[in-house]
């Protein structure tokens, strides 16, 4: 993969969210295999699915947008749950 | 006795409207939607073509929260190092019935809620949808949170990303290659700018979409909108292709946004969004059954969406589906029969109209386009070099075109030229 050059936190800090502490909405597998996990950091536009420069893997709901590309392309794979967050919670688009 | 005749899951653009023509025939009408406001949860480029509205709402342009008239259709091929742009204008699209207007989901789905509303629906929101009731294999209600509240009829107008179609209709969740995601920012710039750049007066705007660099040559394409005083600058790319891609698609919209011909449209402008959202690709061949006993399909939930490459439209869709599923609802709860054959005349309603006849129309091109990735890496290269040997000029002797030219389509194949043209002429 090319390298990345955008913070996308940045974005992401403008956007109005009610962020859900208590639940995770999605969740990964347990040791999620790399090709598939892979697959999540190009689709994601959030780009909450990231490898550090350690080659360590991490996920963040809190800046989630709901769009359920993760779910279509690794719903049968890495992506053990994906449900709606909880009542009142998640992003609210002032826009759109 | 249900506790409502009708329970609608999702206030998007076919929610709203199947209310409306229940409550409006008197019918008993919950509305959930997940936002906490309707458009809360929802995004789109984007540009409506609004005889659907005009047909049930013949004042909607004095009151709905439209953005700018489209009276510019641009078409880009972008290479890496050059833009070749198609710039159509006509006052045809004036027209009341061609007209259309470029949108913000944030502020239309309250409008068209409201309409449901003040025609005497009952609104929840903030609240998901989790599951449906099945009474011996026939929808009965719904669950969200505690409760459990169960209707005649239950509308499923919960969008691209809805986990309860495959429960009402059985059909396997879409997959990557029928789905593509879409993610977009909105970009405030002062009205005048806006009308300066784009070329157009106060209220007028521009529809505008790009092939080829926006996706760095996956299957997709990039798209701008102009606002009252914002631009939605965005990319849709198919899911199944992005998945291999070079770099993550919020890296290619950052790029997108830099490309030598966009950067001084853009100049200036505050990103005050960052949105993402699914949109169907597979056209009428991926579109599950429409409806099972008691329960009803309308809108994107459906996969009711055309994204033809010159042009995405799937509000349009969802608008007129929604009312045709609101008022075969209303005929079915009057004659007593919400059973799939009780809510037939809903297909056949759709069959007549333009929703499924356009998608019929154009069957075939999603697969045209997954099988064309020269449209995406090729063409729009192709296309700059051609315009090279036209334009570019360095006091050298010109080579005449019928030399330079055969050359450029030599590189993509005479072969492959002729089959995508054939191709793309038959999908259309
Ligand atoms: C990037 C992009 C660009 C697009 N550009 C255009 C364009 O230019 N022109 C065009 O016509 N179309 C465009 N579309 C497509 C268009 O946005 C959709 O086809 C249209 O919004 C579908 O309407 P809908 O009512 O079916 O679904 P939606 O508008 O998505 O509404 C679904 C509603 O259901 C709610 N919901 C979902 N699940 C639940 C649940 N379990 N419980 C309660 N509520 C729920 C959601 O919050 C939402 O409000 C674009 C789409 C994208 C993503
Ligand atoms: S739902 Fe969309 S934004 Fe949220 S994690 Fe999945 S891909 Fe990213």
């Amino acid at each position: 993969m090319k390298p990345i050059t955008v913070n996308v936190d940045e974005y992401l800090a403008l956007n109005r969210y009610q962020v859900d502490e208590q639940n995770a909405h999605i969740e990964l597998a347990a040791d999620p295999s790399p090709t598939e996990f892979a697959k999540l950091i190009r689709v994601c536009p959030a780009g909450l699915y990231r490898l550090d420069s350690a080659g360590q893997r991490s996920f963040d709901y809190a800046g989630c947008l709901e769009c359920g590309t993760c779910r279509v392309a690794c719903g049968s794979t890495i992506i053990a749950k994906w449900t709606n967050p909880a009542p009142s919670m998640g992003v609210e688009y002032r826009y759109g | 006795m249900a506790d409502f005749d009708a329970i609608i899951v999702g206030s998007g653009c076919a929610g709203p409207m199947a209310a409306f023509e229940l409550a409006s025939r008197g019918k008993s009408v919950l509305v959930i939607e997940r936002g906490n406001y309707c458009g809360a949860k929802n995004m789109s480029g984007g540009r409506l073509y609004t005889h659907p509205l005009r047909e049930v709402f013949p004042n909607f342009a004095s009151d709905a929260p439209l953005e700018r008239r489209i009276t510019h259709e641009r078409i880009s091929l972008m290479a890496p190092d050059a833009n070749f742009t198609i710039d159509y204008t006509d006052q045809h699209m004036a027209d009341p019935n061609h007209e259309s207007h470029a949108v913000l989901r944030g502020r239309l789905d309250q409008w068209l809620a409201t309409q449901a509303q003040d025609a005497g629906a009952e609104y929840i929101n903030g609240i998901a949808v989790e599951s449906l009731i099945k009474q011996g294999g026939r929808v009965a209600g719904v669950r969200a949170g505690e409760d459990e509240i169960s209707a005649e009829v239950v509308l499923l107008c919960d969008g691209a990303n809805s986990l309860l179609a495959s429960q009402a209709v059985g059909t396997d969740p879409p997959s990557p290659a029928a789905m593509a995601v879409g993610i977009k920012e909105v970009i405030q710039l002062d009205p005048s700018v806006i009308q300066d750049r784009f070329h157009c007066g106060p209220g007028e705007g521009a529809a505008w979409l790009f092939v080829g660099d926006p996706t760095h040559g996956t299957t997709g394409g990039g798209f701008l909108y102009t606002n009252q005083d914002t631009l939605s600058v965005g990319l849709v790319a198919t899911i199944s292709d992005l998945m291999a891609a070079e770099v993550p698609i919020y890296q290619m919209l950052e790029d997108f946004k830099h490309h030598p011909a966009l950067a001084p449209v853009l100049a200036g402008g505050t990103v005050v969004e960052h949105s993402g959202h699914m949109v169907a690709e597979g056209g009428y061949s991926a579109m599950p059954p429409l409806a099972a006993d008691g329960v009803m399909l309308a809108g994107e939930s459906a996969l009711m969406v055309i994204n033809a490459g010159y042009t995405v439209r799937g509000m349009d869709f969802a608008l007129a589906a929604g009312t045709q599923a609101g008022r075969c609802a209303t005929a079915a709860l009057d004659a007593g029969d919400t059973s799939l054959a009780g809510l037939a005349g809903y297909r056949q309603a759709l069959e007549d109209s333009f929703v499924l006849r356009d998608l019929k129309t154009l069957r075939r091109f999603p697969h045209f386009m997954e099988n064309t990735p020269r449209m995406f890496n090729a063409y729009p290269q192709m296309v700059r070099d051609a315009m090279r040997a036209v334009f570019l000029l360095d006091g050298e002797p010109v080579k005449p075109l019928r030399k330079s030219l055969p050359p450029l389509a030599k590189k993509v194949g005479y072969l492959n030229l002729l089959r995508d043209a054939l191709g793309g002429i038959r999908a259309l």
